[in-house]
Protein backbone atom coordinates (compact mmCIF):
# COMPACT_ATOMS: atom_id res chain seq x y z
CA UNK A 1 0.00 0.00 0.00
CA UNK A 2 1.08 3.22 -0.49
CA UNK A 3 0.14 6.59 1.18
CA UNK A 4 0.92 9.90 0.51
CA UNK A 5 0.65 12.69 3.38
CA UNK A 6 0.52 16.03 2.57
CA UNK A 7 3.04 16.37 -0.31
CA UNK A 8 4.45 19.66 -1.02
CA UNK A 9 6.74 20.43 -4.02
CA UNK A 10 8.24 23.43 -5.48
CA UNK A 11 9.82 24.32 -8.73
CA UNK A 12 13.11 26.17 -8.60
CA UNK A 13 11.66 29.86 -9.10
CA UNK A 14 9.60 28.69 -5.97
CA UNK A 15 5.78 28.17 -7.60
CA UNK A 16 4.04 25.54 -5.71
CA UNK A 17 3.22 22.60 -7.84
CA UNK A 18 2.13 20.19 -5.20
CA UNK A 19 0.09 22.33 -2.76
CA UNK A 20 -0.20 19.38 -0.12
CA UNK A 21 -1.30 15.49 -1.66
CA UNK A 22 -2.75 13.44 0.26
CA UNK A 23 -4.15 10.01 -1.56
CA UNK A 24 -3.86 6.23 -0.60
CA UNK A 25 -2.98 3.45 -3.22
CA UNK A 26 -4.14 0.17 -1.68
CA UNK A 27 -3.01 -3.18 -2.11
CA UNK A 28 -4.08 -5.12 -5.20
CA UNK A 29 -5.46 -1.48 -6.83
CA UNK A 30 -4.58 0.14 -9.76
CA UNK A 31 -5.02 3.70 -9.43
CA UNK A 32 -5.21 5.90 -12.90
CA UNK A 33 -4.51 9.46 -11.83
CA UNK A 34 -5.36 12.20 -14.35
CA UNK A 35 -6.11 15.56 -14.82
CA UNK A 36 -5.10 18.65 -16.60
CA UNK A 37 -1.53 18.60 -18.50
CA UNK A 38 0.41 21.24 -15.67
CA UNK A 39 -1.55 19.83 -12.52
CA UNK A 40 0.88 18.42 -10.90
CA UNK A 41 0.39 14.75 -12.08
CA UNK A 42 4.42 13.74 -13.58
CA UNK A 43 5.94 16.06 -10.60
CA UNK A 44 3.85 13.59 -8.15
CA UNK A 45 4.68 10.26 -9.59
CA UNK A 46 8.83 11.59 -9.54
CA UNK A 47 7.75 12.26 -6.24
CA UNK A 48 6.96 8.54 -5.70
CA UNK A 49 9.89 7.31 -6.94
CA UNK A 50 12.08 9.68 -5.63
CA UNK A 51 13.15 11.59 -8.58
CA UNK A 52 12.28 14.65 -6.98
CA UNK A 53 12.36 15.48 -2.85
CA UNK A 54 9.14 17.06 -1.59
CA UNK A 55 9.44 20.47 0.53
CA UNK A 56 7.44 18.29 3.40
CA UNK A 57 4.84 15.47 3.79
CA UNK A 58 5.45 12.02 3.85
CA UNK A 59 5.95 8.70 1.79
CA UNK A 60 4.66 5.81 3.29
CA UNK A 61 5.09 2.27 1.68
CA UNK A 62 3.66 -0.83 3.00
CA UNK A 63 4.02 1.39 6.50
CA UNK A 64 7.42 2.11 6.19
CA UNK A 65 8.44 6.01 5.56
CA UNK A 66 10.39 6.48 2.52
CA UNK A 67 10.54 10.09 2.46
CA UNK A 68 14.57 10.40 2.40
CA UNK A 69 15.21 7.20 0.89
CA UNK A 70 17.13 7.70 -2.89
CA UNK A 71 15.69 6.88 -6.18
CA UNK A 72 17.64 3.42 -5.21
CA UNK A 73 17.16 2.49 -2.46
CA UNK A 74 13.29 3.00 -3.49
CA UNK A 75 13.50 0.71 -6.09
CA UNK A 76 15.49 -1.67 -4.02
CA UNK A 77 11.78 -1.83 -1.66
CA UNK A 78 9.85 -2.50 -4.49
CA UNK A 79 9.16 0.86 -6.54
CA UNK A 80 9.27 1.18 -10.44
CA UNK A 81 8.50 3.86 -12.16
CA UNK A 82 8.07 4.24 -16.09
CA UNK A 83 9.03 7.42 -17.75
CA UNK A 84 7.13 9.52 -19.61
CA UNK A 85 9.93 10.69 -22.12
CA UNK A 86 12.31 7.36 -21.53
CA UNK A 87 15.84 8.16 -21.48
CA UNK A 88 18.43 6.95 -24.57
CA UNK A 89 21.49 5.48 -24.20
CA UNK A 90 24.50 5.14 -26.50
CA UNK A 91 25.92 2.18 -26.80
CA UNK A 92 23.75 0.27 -24.69
CA UNK A 93 22.00 -2.57 -26.01
CA UNK A 94 18.05 -3.14 -25.53
CA UNK A 95 18.93 -7.04 -23.90
CA UNK A 96 21.55 -4.97 -21.79
CA UNK A 97 18.76 -2.66 -20.43
CA UNK A 98 16.52 -5.40 -19.72
CA UNK A 99 18.81 -7.68 -18.00
CA UNK A 100 19.93 -4.69 -15.53
CA UNK A 101 16.01 -4.15 -14.87
CA UNK A 102 15.55 -7.97 -14.14
CA UNK A 103 18.20 -8.23 -12.34
CA UNK A 104 19.91 -11.15 -13.99
CA UNK A 105 21.10 -12.40 -17.32
CA UNK A 106 18.27 -13.54 -19.47
CA UNK A 107 17.36 -16.39 -22.38
CA UNK A 108 16.46 -15.01 -25.26
CA UNK A 109 13.32 -17.19 -24.69
CA UNK A 110 12.55 -14.60 -21.68
CA UNK A 111 13.52 -11.75 -23.72
CA UNK A 112 10.97 -12.72 -26.23
CA UNK A 113 8.23 -13.19 -23.68
CA UNK A 114 8.79 -9.56 -22.52
CA UNK A 115 9.11 -8.10 -25.62
CA UNK A 116 6.20 -9.74 -27.32
CA UNK A 117 4.01 -8.52 -24.48
CA UNK A 118 4.70 -4.59 -24.98
CA UNK A 119 4.71 -5.48 -28.82
CA UNK A 120 7.97 -6.29 -30.58
CA UNK A 121 9.93 -8.81 -32.28
CA UNK A 122 12.93 -9.85 -29.65
CA UNK A 123 14.64 -10.72 -32.99
CA UNK A 124 14.74 -7.42 -34.24
CA UNK A 125 15.39 -5.51 -30.53
CA UNK A 126 17.96 -7.62 -28.84
CA UNK A 127 20.94 -6.19 -29.91
CA UNK A 128 19.77 -2.54 -31.08
CA UNK A 129 21.21 0.22 -28.94
CA UNK A 130 18.46 2.26 -26.78
CA UNK A 131 19.87 5.19 -28.76
CA UNK A 132 18.13 7.86 -31.17
CA UNK A 133 17.19 5.04 -34.23
CA UNK A 134 14.74 3.99 -32.02
CA UNK A 135 11.38 5.83 -32.73
CA UNK A 136 9.47 7.72 -29.87
CA UNK A 137 6.89 4.01 -29.92
CA UNK A 138 9.81 1.56 -30.00
CA UNK A 139 11.48 3.05 -26.99
CA UNK A 140 7.98 3.89 -24.90
CA UNK A 141 7.39 -0.03 -25.11
CA UNK A 142 11.37 -0.87 -24.06
CA UNK A 143 10.66 1.36 -21.09
CA UNK A 144 7.42 0.13 -20.11
CA UNK A 145 9.11 -3.53 -20.04
CA UNK A 146 12.03 -2.72 -18.23
CA UNK A 147 8.98 -2.28 -15.13
CA UNK A 148 7.46 -5.51 -16.08
CA UNK A 149 10.50 -7.02 -15.72
CA UNK A 150 10.58 -6.11 -12.36
CA UNK A 151 7.09 -6.88 -10.45
CA UNK A 152 7.26 -4.77 -7.80
CA UNK A 153 5.02 -3.83 -4.95
CA UNK A 154 4.28 -0.66 -6.75
CA UNK A 155 4.58 0.41 -10.14
CA UNK A 156 4.45 3.76 -11.70
CA UNK A 157 3.17 4.18 -14.97
CA UNK A 158 3.75 7.77 -16.66
CA UNK A 159 1.24 8.52 -19.33
CA UNK A 160 2.04 5.20 -21.11
CA UNK A 161 0.08 5.70 -23.79
CA UNK A 162 2.15 9.14 -24.82
CA UNK A 163 4.48 8.49 -28.14
CA UNK A 164 2.39 4.93 -29.12
CA UNK A 165 0.55 5.67 -32.47
CA UNK A 166 -3.36 4.51 -32.18
CA UNK A 167 -3.14 1.12 -34.00
CA UNK A 168 -0.89 -0.02 -31.15
CA UNK A 169 -3.22 1.40 -28.31
CA UNK A 170 -5.38 -1.92 -28.22
CA UNK A 171 -2.11 -3.68 -27.51
CA UNK A 172 -0.82 -1.84 -24.44
CA UNK A 173 -4.44 -1.67 -23.03
CA UNK A 174 -3.99 -5.40 -23.01
CA UNK A 175 -0.61 -4.93 -21.04
CA UNK A 176 -2.39 -3.20 -18.60
CA UNK A 177 -4.95 -5.74 -18.64
CA UNK A 178 -3.15 -8.42 -18.10
CA UNK A 179 -1.24 -6.59 -14.90
CA UNK A 180 -4.66 -5.71 -13.61
CA UNK A 181 -5.28 -9.21 -12.99
CA UNK A 182 -1.91 -10.44 -12.35
CA UNK A 183 -1.01 -7.58 -9.67
CA UNK A 184 0.53 -8.04 -6.46
CA UNK A 185 0.99 -4.90 -5.29
CA UNK A 186 -0.24 -1.11 -6.15
CA UNK A 187 0.15 -0.05 -9.76
CA UNK A 188 -0.60 4.06 -10.07
CA UNK A 189 -0.85 5.35 -13.77
CA UNK A 190 -1.25 8.42 -14.98
CA UNK A 191 -2.99 9.11 -17.99
CA UNK A 192 -5.53 11.20 -20.07
CA UNK A 193 -7.05 7.93 -21.80
CA UNK A 194 -11.02 6.78 -21.50
CA UNK A 195 -9.99 3.42 -22.16
CA UNK A 196 -7.26 2.58 -19.45
CA UNK A 197 -9.22 5.08 -17.21
CA UNK A 198 -11.84 2.38 -17.34
CA UNK A 199 -9.55 -0.64 -16.38
CA UNK A 200 -8.92 1.18 -13.28
CA UNK A 201 -10.27 0.26 -9.77
CA UNK A 202 -10.02 3.74 -8.63
CA UNK A 203 -9.37 7.40 -10.49
CA UNK A 204 -7.88 10.03 -8.91
CA UNK A 205 -8.09 13.73 -10.57
CA UNK A 206 -5.22 16.37 -9.72
CA UNK A 207 -5.93 19.86 -11.27
CA UNK A 208 -3.70 22.76 -9.97
CA UNK A 209 -1.64 20.71 -7.54
CA UNK A 210 -3.86 19.63 -5.52
CA UNK A 211 -6.57 16.11 -5.07
CA UNK A 212 -9.70 17.13 -6.54
CA UNK A 213 -11.67 13.80 -6.82
CA UNK A 214 -10.67 10.17 -5.88
CA UNK A 215 -13.10 7.51 -5.86
CA UNK A 216 -14.18 4.14 -7.63
CA UNK A 217 -14.12 4.27 -11.46
CA UNK A 218 -17.78 3.69 -11.64
CA UNK A 219 -18.61 6.96 -9.54
CA UNK A 220 -15.89 9.24 -10.87
CA UNK A 221 -15.70 8.18 -14.72
CA UNK A 222 -19.85 9.68 -15.10
CA UNK A 223 -18.61 13.10 -13.91
CA UNK A 224 -15.61 12.84 -15.63
CA UNK A 225 -17.56 12.31 -19.24
CA UNK A 226 -19.82 15.01 -18.00
CA UNK A 227 -17.21 17.83 -17.47
CA UNK A 228 -15.15 16.41 -20.76
CA UNK A 229 -15.59 19.62 -22.23
CA UNK A 230 -14.54 21.79 -19.08
CA UNK A 231 -10.75 22.76 -19.25
CA UNK A 232 -11.19 23.07 -15.39
CA UNK A 233 -11.25 19.08 -14.89
CA UNK A 234 -9.85 16.60 -17.16
CA UNK A 235 -8.80 19.49 -19.61
CA UNK A 236 -9.40 17.58 -23.51
CA UNK A 237 -12.19 16.09 -24.64
CA UNK A 238 -10.40 14.39 -27.59
CA UNK A 239 -8.47 12.51 -24.68
CA UNK A 240 -11.65 10.67 -23.90
CA UNK A 241 -12.58 10.03 -27.63
CA UNK A 242 -11.51 5.94 -27.10
CA UNK B 1 56.63 -17.52 -21.66
CA UNK B 2 56.50 -15.27 -18.56
CA UNK B 3 52.88 -13.88 -17.27
CA UNK B 4 53.61 -10.33 -18.21
CA UNK B 5 53.32 -11.64 -21.38
CA UNK B 6 50.63 -14.26 -21.68
CA UNK B 7 48.65 -11.27 -19.60
CA UNK B 8 49.36 -9.05 -21.87
CA UNK B 9 48.90 -10.79 -25.12
CA UNK B 10 45.04 -12.48 -23.87
CA UNK B 11 44.14 -8.81 -23.47
CA UNK B 12 45.12 -7.29 -26.50
CA UNK B 13 44.50 -10.79 -28.95
CA UNK B 14 42.36 -13.62 -29.02
CA UNK B 15 45.44 -15.13 -27.52
CA UNK B 16 44.13 -18.42 -25.54
CA UNK B 17 47.63 -20.62 -24.91
CA UNK B 18 47.64 -20.14 -29.13
CA UNK B 19 46.78 -19.10 -32.07
CA UNK B 20 44.46 -20.60 -34.69
CA UNK B 21 45.53 -18.90 -37.54
CA UNK B 22 48.89 -17.08 -38.62
CA UNK B 23 50.98 -15.16 -35.96
CA UNK B 24 54.27 -13.36 -34.76
CA UNK B 25 54.60 -12.53 -31.22
CA UNK B 26 56.80 -9.29 -31.13
CA UNK B 27 58.64 -9.18 -27.21
CA UNK B 28 60.78 -5.98 -26.52
CA UNK B 29 61.45 -5.79 -30.34
CA UNK B 30 62.25 -9.42 -30.79
CA UNK B 31 60.49 -12.23 -32.26
CA UNK B 32 58.76 -14.67 -29.44
CA UNK B 33 57.19 -17.10 -31.83
CA UNK B 34 55.95 -17.20 -35.68
CA UNK B 35 53.59 -18.58 -37.76
CA UNK B 36 52.58 -18.86 -41.40
CA UNK B 37 49.80 -20.37 -43.44
CA UNK B 38 49.05 -21.77 -47.19
CA UNK B 39 47.92 -18.70 -47.70
CA UNK B 40 49.39 -15.80 -45.47
CA UNK B 41 52.78 -15.21 -45.76
CA UNK B 42 54.86 -13.18 -42.33
CA UNK B 43 58.27 -12.40 -43.22
CA UNK B 44 61.09 -9.93 -41.68
CA UNK B 45 62.16 -7.29 -43.26
CA UNK B 46 65.12 -7.23 -44.57
CA UNK B 47 66.28 -2.99 -44.46
CA UNK B 48 64.28 -2.47 -41.19
CA UNK B 49 62.29 -3.56 -38.42
CA UNK B 50 58.83 -4.87 -39.02
CA UNK B 51 56.95 -7.61 -40.88
CA UNK B 52 55.56 -7.97 -44.34
CA UNK B 53 52.64 -10.04 -44.07
CA UNK B 54 51.21 -11.27 -47.63
CA UNK B 55 47.59 -12.36 -47.70
CA UNK B 56 47.22 -14.37 -51.25
CA UNK B 57 44.46 -13.56 -53.42
CA UNK B 58 41.29 -15.35 -52.70
CA UNK B 59 41.67 -16.26 -49.20
CA UNK B 60 38.47 -16.87 -46.96
CA UNK B 61 38.06 -16.56 -43.80
CA UNK B 62 41.28 -17.24 -41.80
CA UNK B 63 43.03 -14.48 -39.65
CA UNK B 64 46.53 -13.27 -38.86
CA UNK B 65 47.60 -12.02 -35.25
CA UNK B 66 50.54 -9.61 -34.70
CA UNK B 67 50.55 -8.53 -31.46
CA UNK B 68 53.54 -6.70 -29.86
CA UNK B 69 54.21 -6.55 -26.21
CA UNK B 70 56.85 -4.74 -24.05
CA UNK B 71 56.88 -6.19 -21.10
CA UNK B 72 59.21 -4.27 -19.19
CA UNK B 73 60.77 -0.43 -18.81
CA UNK B 74 63.66 0.58 -20.87
CA UNK B 75 62.18 -0.22 -24.19
CA UNK B 76 61.24 2.19 -26.83
CA UNK B 77 60.10 -0.09 -29.76
CA UNK B 78 59.51 0.60 -33.48
CA UNK B 79 58.25 -1.38 -36.17
CA UNK B 80 56.92 -1.13 -39.59
CA UNK B 81 54.49 -4.14 -40.58
CA UNK B 82 53.22 -3.64 -43.90
CA UNK B 83 49.89 -6.02 -44.82
CA UNK B 84 49.57 -6.58 -48.58
CA UNK B 85 45.95 -8.72 -49.24
CA UNK B 86 45.49 -9.73 -52.21
CA UNK B 87 42.06 -9.76 -54.43
CA UNK B 88 39.03 -10.84 -53.25
CA UNK B 89 40.55 -12.14 -49.80
CA UNK B 90 38.21 -11.84 -46.88
CA UNK B 91 40.21 -11.80 -43.69
CA UNK B 92 40.60 -10.71 -39.74
CA UNK B 93 43.94 -9.43 -38.82
CA UNK B 94 44.46 -8.78 -34.89
CA UNK B 95 47.16 -6.23 -34.14
CA UNK B 96 47.13 -5.73 -30.41
CA UNK B 97 49.89 -3.66 -28.06
CA UNK B 98 50.42 -4.08 -24.85
CA UNK B 99 52.97 -2.32 -22.61
CA UNK B 100 54.07 -3.14 -19.34
CA UNK B 101 56.41 -1.02 -17.04
CA UNK B 102 57.22 -1.04 -12.96
CA UNK B 103 60.47 -0.07 -13.18
CA UNK B 104 59.97 3.42 -13.50
CA UNK B 105 61.39 3.18 -16.94
CA UNK B 106 59.25 4.21 -19.59
CA UNK B 107 57.85 1.95 -21.93
CA UNK B 108 56.46 2.76 -25.76
CA UNK B 109 55.84 0.58 -28.47
CA UNK B 110 55.35 2.96 -31.60
CA UNK B 111 53.56 0.53 -34.78
CA UNK B 112 53.68 1.72 -38.39
CA UNK B 113 51.23 -0.34 -40.07
CA UNK B 114 50.49 0.18 -44.19
CA UNK B 115 47.89 -2.32 -45.53
CA UNK B 116 47.83 -2.49 -49.43
CA UNK B 117 44.23 -3.60 -49.91
CA UNK B 118 43.69 -5.11 -53.99
CA UNK B 119 40.55 -5.23 -55.52
CA UNK B 120 37.97 -6.80 -53.64
CA UNK B 121 39.58 -7.47 -50.26
CA UNK B 122 37.88 -7.30 -47.45
CA UNK B 123 39.38 -6.97 -44.33
CA UNK B 124 38.46 -6.37 -40.47
CA UNK B 125 40.98 -4.82 -38.48
CA UNK B 126 41.24 -5.28 -34.67
CA UNK B 127 43.41 -3.40 -32.73
CA UNK B 128 43.49 -2.89 -28.76
CA UNK B 129 45.80 -1.06 -26.35
CA UNK B 130 46.31 -1.40 -23.18
CA UNK B 131 48.99 -0.31 -20.76
CA UNK B 132 49.79 -2.05 -17.25
CA UNK B 133 52.33 -2.07 -14.69
CA UNK B 134 52.53 -0.06 -11.30
CA UNK B 135 55.02 2.88 -10.79
CA UNK B 136 56.01 6.00 -12.54
CA UNK B 137 57.27 4.73 -15.88
CA UNK B 138 55.35 6.62 -18.79
CA UNK B 139 53.62 3.89 -20.77
CA UNK B 140 53.28 5.01 -24.46
CA UNK B 141 51.81 3.70 -27.89
CA UNK B 142 51.64 5.75 -30.75
CA UNK B 143 50.14 3.82 -33.55
CA UNK B 144 50.06 5.17 -37.14
CA UNK B 145 47.73 3.31 -39.26
CA UNK B 146 47.82 4.19 -43.75
CA UNK B 147 45.72 1.84 -45.68
CA UNK B 148 45.30 2.04 -49.28
CA UNK B 149 42.01 0.97 -50.44
CA UNK B 150 41.47 -0.59 -54.29
CA UNK B 151 37.83 -0.38 -56.12
CA UNK B 152 35.34 -2.29 -54.17
CA UNK B 153 37.41 -3.57 -50.94
CA UNK B 154 36.55 -3.12 -47.33
CA UNK B 155 38.01 -2.28 -44.23
CA UNK B 156 36.49 -2.57 -41.25
CA UNK B 157 38.59 -1.18 -37.74
CA UNK B 158 38.04 -1.43 -34.65
CA UNK B 159 40.33 -0.01 -32.53
CA UNK B 160 40.63 0.34 -28.77
CA UNK B 161 42.13 1.91 -25.55
CA UNK B 162 41.04 0.98 -22.76
CA UNK B 163 43.01 2.58 -19.60
CA UNK B 164 46.77 1.96 -18.74
CA UNK B 165 48.25 4.15 -21.53
CA UNK B 166 49.62 7.35 -20.17
CA UNK B 167 50.32 8.87 -23.90
CA UNK B 168 49.06 8.12 -27.00
CA UNK B 169 49.10 9.80 -30.61
CA UNK B 170 46.97 7.78 -32.87
CA UNK B 171 46.77 8.33 -36.58
CA UNK B 172 45.13 6.59 -39.16
CA UNK B 173 45.30 8.01 -42.70
CA UNK B 174 43.49 6.20 -45.65
CA UNK B 175 43.04 6.69 -49.55
CA UNK B 176 39.66 5.05 -50.74
CA UNK B 177 39.23 3.69 -54.89
CA UNK B 178 35.60 3.69 -56.51
CA UNK B 179 33.33 1.71 -54.09
CA UNK B 180 35.62 1.04 -51.53
CA UNK B 181 34.06 1.34 -48.00
CA UNK B 182 35.80 2.25 -44.54
CA UNK B 183 34.36 2.12 -41.54
CA UNK B 184 36.29 2.79 -38.42
CA UNK B 185 34.83 2.50 -34.47
CA UNK B 186 37.54 3.88 -32.34
CA UNK B 187 37.09 3.10 -28.74
CA UNK B 188 39.13 5.64 -25.96
CA UNK B 189 39.41 5.93 -22.47
CA UNK B 190 41.22 8.13 -20.20
CA UNK B 191 42.01 8.45 -16.20
CA UNK B 192 44.87 10.45 -13.86
CA UNK B 193 46.92 12.71 -15.80
CA UNK B 194 46.82 10.30 -19.53
CA UNK B 195 46.39 12.33 -22.62
CA UNK B 196 44.92 10.66 -25.92
CA UNK B 197 45.24 12.57 -29.42
CA UNK B 198 43.32 10.83 -32.50
CA UNK B 199 44.11 12.22 -35.88
CA UNK B 200 41.94 10.47 -39.09
CA UNK B 201 42.40 11.79 -42.63
CA UNK B 202 40.24 10.15 -45.55
CA UNK B 203 40.38 10.98 -48.70
CA UNK B 204 37.97 9.42 -51.52
CA UNK B 205 39.10 9.44 -54.59
CA UNK B 206 36.40 7.25 -55.96
CA UNK B 207 32.88 7.20 -57.55
CA UNK B 208 31.09 5.35 -54.86
CA UNK B 209 33.17 5.08 -52.29
CA UNK B 210 32.18 5.47 -48.19
CA UNK B 211 33.56 5.94 -45.15
CA UNK B 212 31.98 6.13 -41.59
CA UNK B 213 34.28 7.10 -38.89
CA UNK B 214 32.95 6.59 -35.26
CA UNK B 215 34.68 7.45 -32.15
CA UNK B 216 33.30 7.03 -28.52
CA UNK B 217 35.44 8.26 -25.68
CA UNK B 218 35.74 8.87 -21.79
CA UNK B 219 37.86 11.16 -20.08
CA UNK B 220 37.96 11.01 -16.89
CA UNK B 221 40.24 12.51 -14.03
CA UNK B 222 42.76 14.93 -15.04
CA UNK B 223 42.98 13.86 -18.50
CA UNK B 224 43.19 15.17 -22.16
CA UNK B 225 42.06 14.35 -25.15
CA UNK B 226 41.98 15.61 -28.51
CA UNK B 227 40.02 14.62 -32.10
CA UNK B 228 40.68 15.55 -35.04
CA UNK B 229 39.60 13.87 -38.54
CA UNK B 230 39.79 15.07 -41.81
CA UNK B 231 37.14 13.49 -45.09
CA UNK B 232 38.01 14.82 -48.17
CA UNK B 233 35.33 13.75 -50.82
CA UNK B 234 36.96 14.20 -54.46
CA UNK B 235 34.02 12.02 -56.49
CA UNK B 236 30.39 11.17 -55.84
CA UNK B 237 31.14 9.41 -52.54
CA UNK B 238 28.93 9.47 -48.80
CA UNK B 239 31.24 10.37 -45.63
CA UNK B 240 30.03 9.98 -42.18
CA UNK B 241 31.44 10.98 -39.26
CA UNK B 242 30.71 11.23 -35.36
CA UNK B 243 32.27 12.35 -32.38
CA UNK B 244 31.16 11.22 -28.75
CA UNK B 245 32.69 12.04 -25.46
CA UNK B 246 31.63 11.86 -22.12
CA UNK B 247 34.10 14.01 -19.61
CA UNK B 248 34.09 13.58 -16.11
CA UNK B 249 35.91 15.04 -13.14
CA UNK B 250 38.73 17.66 -14.70
CA UNK B 251 38.60 15.88 -18.06
CA UNK B 252 38.99 17.66 -21.20
CA UNK B 253 37.84 16.51 -24.93
CA UNK B 254 39.13 19.19 -27.83
CA UNK B 255 37.08 17.99 -30.86
CA UNK B 256 37.93 19.20 -34.69
CA UNK B 257 35.96 17.77 -37.04
CA UNK B 258 36.68 18.61 -40.97
CA UNK B 259 35.16 18.25 -44.01
CA UNK B 260 36.51 18.90 -47.28
CA UNK B 261 34.08 18.16 -50.22
CA UNK B 262 35.71 18.94 -53.83
CA UNK B 263 33.06 17.40 -55.79
CA UNK B 264 29.34 18.33 -56.31
CA UNK B 265 28.19 14.92 -55.31
CA UNK B 266 30.30 14.39 -52.03
CA UNK B 267 28.23 13.71 -49.14
CA UNK B 268 29.74 14.52 -46.19
CA UNK B 269 27.96 14.87 -42.55
CA UNK B 270 29.84 15.17 -39.25
CA UNK B 271 28.34 14.98 -35.48
CA UNK B 272 29.91 15.79 -32.58
CA UNK B 273 28.86 15.19 -28.79
CA UNK B 274 31.03 16.18 -25.88
CA UNK B 275 29.15 16.31 -22.61
CA UNK B 276 28.87 14.64 -18.62
CA UNK B 277 26.64 11.60 -18.65
CA UNK B 278 23.04 13.02 -18.61
CA UNK B 279 21.44 13.29 -15.46
CA UNK B 280 18.41 10.99 -16.35
CA UNK B 281 20.46 8.25 -17.48
CA UNK B 282 21.79 7.87 -14.03
CA UNK B 283 18.46 8.10 -12.75
CA UNK B 284 16.82 5.41 -15.24
CA UNK B 285 19.11 2.87 -13.99
CA UNK B 286 19.00 4.02 -10.18
CA UNK B 287 14.90 3.17 -10.82
CA UNK B 288 16.21 -0.15 -11.69
CA UNK B 289 17.77 -0.77 -8.52
CA UNK B 290 21.69 0.36 -9.36
CA UNK B 291 23.43 2.58 -7.15
CA UNK B 292 24.73 6.25 -8.81
CA UNK B 293 27.98 5.00 -9.52
CA UNK B 294 26.69 1.64 -10.56
CA UNK B 295 24.62 2.95 -13.26
CA UNK B 296 27.79 5.14 -13.92
CA UNK B 297 29.85 2.41 -14.93
CA UNK B 298 26.96 0.68 -16.71
CA UNK B 299 26.69 3.77 -18.91
CA UNK B 300 30.47 3.95 -19.24
CA UNK B 301 31.02 0.24 -20.38
CA UNK B 302 27.49 0.32 -22.49
CA UNK B 303 29.24 3.73 -24.48
CA UNK B 304 32.48 2.15 -24.86
CA UNK B 305 31.14 -0.94 -26.02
Amino acid sequence: MLELKDIVWRAPDGEAILKGVSLTVPDDTLMVVTGPNGGGKTTLARVIAGLEKPESGKILLDGEDITDLNVTERARRGVSYAFQQPVRFKGLLVRQLLELAAGEPMTEKRLCEVLSRVGLCAREYIDREVNATLSGGEIKRIEIATVLLRHTRLTIFDEPEAGIDLWSFGNLIDVFRDLRTNIRGSMLIISHQERILQIADQIAVIAGGALKRVGAVSEVMPELMADAGNPSCCGRREAFAG
Amino acid sequence: MNQILDGLLKMVSDWTGKFDGAFNIRENGGCAGRRSTEHIKIESKKDQPGLDIRILPGTKGESVSIPACVTHGGVDDLTYNDFYVGENADVTIVAGCGVHTETGEPARHNGIHRFFLEKGARVKYLEKHVGTGKGAGIRRIDPVTEVFMAEDSVMIMETSQIGGVDSTTRVTRATLAANAKLHIHERLLTEGTQEARTEFEVVMNGDGAGTDLISRSVARGDSKQSYRSVITGNAACTGHSECDAIIGENGSVAAAPELVANHADAALIHEAAIGKIAGEQILKLQTLGLTEKEAEDKIVEGFLR
